[in-house]
């Protein structure tokens, strides 16, 4: 079905308005910048050309939690490292994803003692998690496009 | 590296209750030295002629717990006109862990000290500036310590998957 089709002879499309919203927002999303250990090169990857993550419509990561509604934690993430990450998500505006890269985000991986925060579901809710050590590009495309599909269920009903 | 071969000579310029032990292992020459003297002795190295330690290489504190005296404190001295180094230890007990701190011989040794005191726990007096280095600054307990617990999550295997999930303390929004 061509745009042509769809527009027809008004230049009119019509849809539901949380269509039209869950569009916008999986198609322009801006992650920002939180490689913490290894798995921020795999997250590299994953954004240079053989992967191309801009195909998913992300394509510059922000170095600022005011300029981005996602949250990639890629790698463990320290005790003293939490608060600092807890404040962050804190400062990202509404709406707003966590996506936990790799098995220490998710689960404290192979740390399993004091200095690493076993799961950063401890600290921030998590949408989708991915497994890995450290995940392949594939593997947190894959956890991008999970995210997308929960965010096409997103319902007005649910906004208020 | 070349060896060191001036045990006398250290020994000599020192005071005969400074030095308590000597031990060579594989041309490694380990001087185990008075609590109360160690300053003195790190100076004497790397002031006197013919010795001149004048690099700080570092600092390593162990913990030997349960025995007595529990900790230990290695103190890696190399010079870089004579191309030799040496080894100094001091043991501290463990009722009461205090050892002086060698920042006015050695300015390197600050952030080793800061070190040791942090995840063993060691108070270095006349340190200039003692404080946690990698731990938060509000952490309990110092993390190196033999009798420091490892982790404080039980691992989840497929027959214990429930109950620790629910015990997990999971954010809130």
């Amino acid at each position: 079905m061509g745009v042509t089709n769809k527009l027809g002879e008004m230049g009119v499309v019509t849809l539901r308005l949380e269509e039209a919203v869950n569009w916008a927002r999986t198609n322009a999303m801006w992650p920002m910048l939180f490689g913490l250990a290894c798995c921020a090169i795999e997250m590299m990857s994953t954004q240079a050309s053989n992967y191309d993550m801009s195909r998913f419509g992300m394509e510059l990561m922000r170095p600022s939690p005011r300029q981005s509604d996602l949250m990639i934690v890629a790698g463990r993430v320290s005790r003293k490292m939490a608060p600092v990450l807890r404040r962050l998500y804190d400062q990202m505006p509404d709406p707003k994803w966590v996506l936990s890269m790799g098995d220490c985000a998710s689960c404290g991986g192979v740390f399993n003692n004091y200095a690493i925060v076993q799961g950063v579901d401890e600290i921030v809710p998590v949408d989708v998690y991915v497994a890995g050590c450290p995940p392949r590009p594939e593997q947190l495309m894959h956890g991008i496009i999970t995210l997308h599909e929960r965010i096409k269920q997103n319902r007005l009903a649910d906004w208020a | 590296m070349a060896e060191f071969e001036c045990i006398e000579e250290l020994q000599a310029g020192l005071p005969p209750d400074a030095i308590q032990n000597v031990e060579t292992f594989r041309g490694e020459v380990t001087f185990v030295v008075n609590p109360e003297q160690i300053v003195e002795v790190c100076r004497y190295c790397r002031d006197t002629k013919g010795l001149e330690f004048d690099f700080f290489s570092g600092l390593t504190g162990i913990d030997y717990y349960p025995s007595e005296p529990r900790f230990g404190l290695a103190y890696h001295l190399y010079s870089l006109i004579h191309n030799h180094s040496i080894r100094l230890k001091v043991y501290v007990s463990g009722d009461e862990p205090v050892a002086h701190s060698v920042v006015p011989v050695y300015t390197a040794a600050n952030w080793f000290e800061r070190e040791i005191f942090d995840l063993l726990g060691i108070t270095f007096t006349d340190h200039p500036d003692l404080r946690r280095i990698m731990m938060p600054d509000d952490w309990n307990g110092h993390p190196l310590r033999k009798d420091y617990p490892l982790g404080y999550e039980t691992v989840q295997f497929s027959f214990n998957r429930d109950e620790v999930t629910l015990h997990k303390p999971y954010a809130k929004e």
